[in-house]
């Protein structure tokens, strides 16, 4: 009696696990559900660590402008190196025969303000002791990579224009593309 | 002189102290057990503990003194918030407030100061001590991480509090912290990969940290929140996640 209800039990279990696992369908409804429901909440997460992602960066930052009139280009004669804006602007302009262009003074190892050093021809910082050359590239000392030139232009009242935010890096040959050199004649 | 049986009797009666308290307490043995069985603030140490577990030379009881640590500048901290604004204007002026014109605020704010220097200290001491032990060997290894993340997050906090006084000490160990942040691959402008994925100095890991391209009052409000909001709460429950692990773990680890 016992082994017949214990048996009867064991059919019935098996006719259960039958049944489930016969479905017709692939996803029973309360999969559909669970899964739906955490779809759900996993984009409204992603949705929403999207929004506050872009929510960190302001359209409008209240910091001083990176471009800056430097006067006009007769101020700076052929072959000198100008610390005229280094205070201000950490900016070096320097005129060769070939035309303007401008250096960021911000030593490229450690983010020092290098010196001019006239009579020695070259930038030298006086944190670690690296040295650049007038163009800008590093010869001595650990800075890894030539000083970044910034973008020179001419404005529309004839005064030079530096915009700082665009910079050319010379290990990646942008110091030849327009902008990193001003031709001018004066 | 009154009754005072029945003053009592009235006011333990009224339905205010019932409605707090439902029934006396009565000093049973059967209750007294249950008060140490069913008590929510006991029911945080372990029923039972091995006897090297107590013992300070094994332990240092530097996870407990980095506890303490944190509960002083949580208490201290949240004091000093009623005076500091996180404002460029008014940062450094509140902070000079708290220690000259407030009466106890250089006490506060020195404590504040002081614990979380210790905090800093005894988390490391805490970390050497659990791996000197070997405690961060199975069954503990999910709790090492944890402690791992949790120092991680004690360094963030002592690094966004760094800026609050807004002096030039401040200012220019965040400006010189931050930098790093560009060097982070992907998300940094001067990190790996920055020119394939196109990140700049205006859109990079450093300018989510500080609000823009330099130090300036967006840093010192977005730090503060980090500071007071973000980092506590999220140091605060994975603390009851490590806290936990330890009594699920089987307690404090056995000597080598």
């Amino acid at each position: 009696m016992a082994d017949e209800v214990v048996a009867k039990g064991a059919q019935a279990g098996r006719l259960i696990i039958e049944a489930e696992e016969g479905e017709a369908t692939i996803w029973s409804r309360r999969d559909f559900f669970s899964l739906a429901g955490w779809a759900g909440i996993l984009a409204a997460l992603g949705v929403g660590g999207l929004a506050f992602g872009r929510l960190m960066f302001p359209r409008v930052l209240f910091e001083p402008s990176p471009i800056f009139k430097a006067g006009l280009p007769e101020e700076y004669p052929v072959g000198t190196v100008s610390e005229r804006w280094k205070q201000e602007q950490r900016v070096w302009i320097v005129h060769d025969p070939d035309g303007f262009y401008a250096l960021l003074a911000i030593c490229t190892h450690l983010g020092c303000t290098p010196n001019w050093l006239n009579a020695e021809n070259k930038f030298k910082c006086p944190c670690h002791g690296s040295g650049f050359r007038r163009t800008g590239t590093n010869f001595e000392g650990p800075a890894p990579r030539p000083l970044e030139r910034i973008k020179i232009a001419l404005a529309d009242d004839g005064q030079l224009l530096i915009d700082k935010s665009v910079q050319f890096r010379y290990e990646r040959g942008e110091w030849t593309k327009p902008g990193a050199l001003l031709k001018l004649k004066v | 002189m009154p009754d005072l049986k029945e003053l009592k009797k009235k006011v333990v009666e009224s339905q205010l102290w019932r409605s707090m308290f439902r029934h006396d307490y009565l000093d049973t043995p059967r209750n007294r057990v249950l008060q140490i069985m069913a008590n929510v603030w006991l029911h945080l140490h372990p029923p039972k503990i091995r006897r090297h577990a107590i013992k300070i030379r094994f332990t240092w009881c530097m996870g407990g003194i980095t506890f303490l640590m944190f509960l002083v500048t949580v208490v201290t901290g949240v004091i000093l918030m009623f005076y500091y604004r996180p404002v460029s204007e008014y940062a450094y002026a509140d902070m000079k407030y708290l220690q000259f014109d407030v009466p106890f605020g250089m006490i506060m704010r020195n404590m504040h100061r002081w614990a979380a220097h210790g905090m800093v200290i005894t988390v490391w001491l805490h970390m050497l001590r659990v791996f000197m032990t070997g405690s961060y060997k199975p069954p503990r290894e999910f709790n090492w991480v944890v402690g791992v993340v949790l120092l991680t997050i004690t360094l963030l906090l002592s690094f966004t509090g760094y800026l609050l006084p807004w002096d030039q000490l401040s200012i220019w160990a965040v400006t010189v912290g931050t930098n790093m942040a560009r060097a982070t691959p992907l998300l940094g402008s001067e990190g790996p990969f920055a020119q394939a994925v196109g990140v700049t100095p205006r859109y990079d890991a450093r300018a989510f940290l500080l609000g823009g391209t330099v130090v300036g009052p967006p840093t010192l409000l977005r730090f503060y929140v980090l500071h007071c909001i973000f980092l506590p709460i999220l140091a605060s429950l994975l603390m009851i996640v490590h806290f936990w692990r330890i009594r699920k773990d089987g307690g404090i680890s056995g000597p080598l």
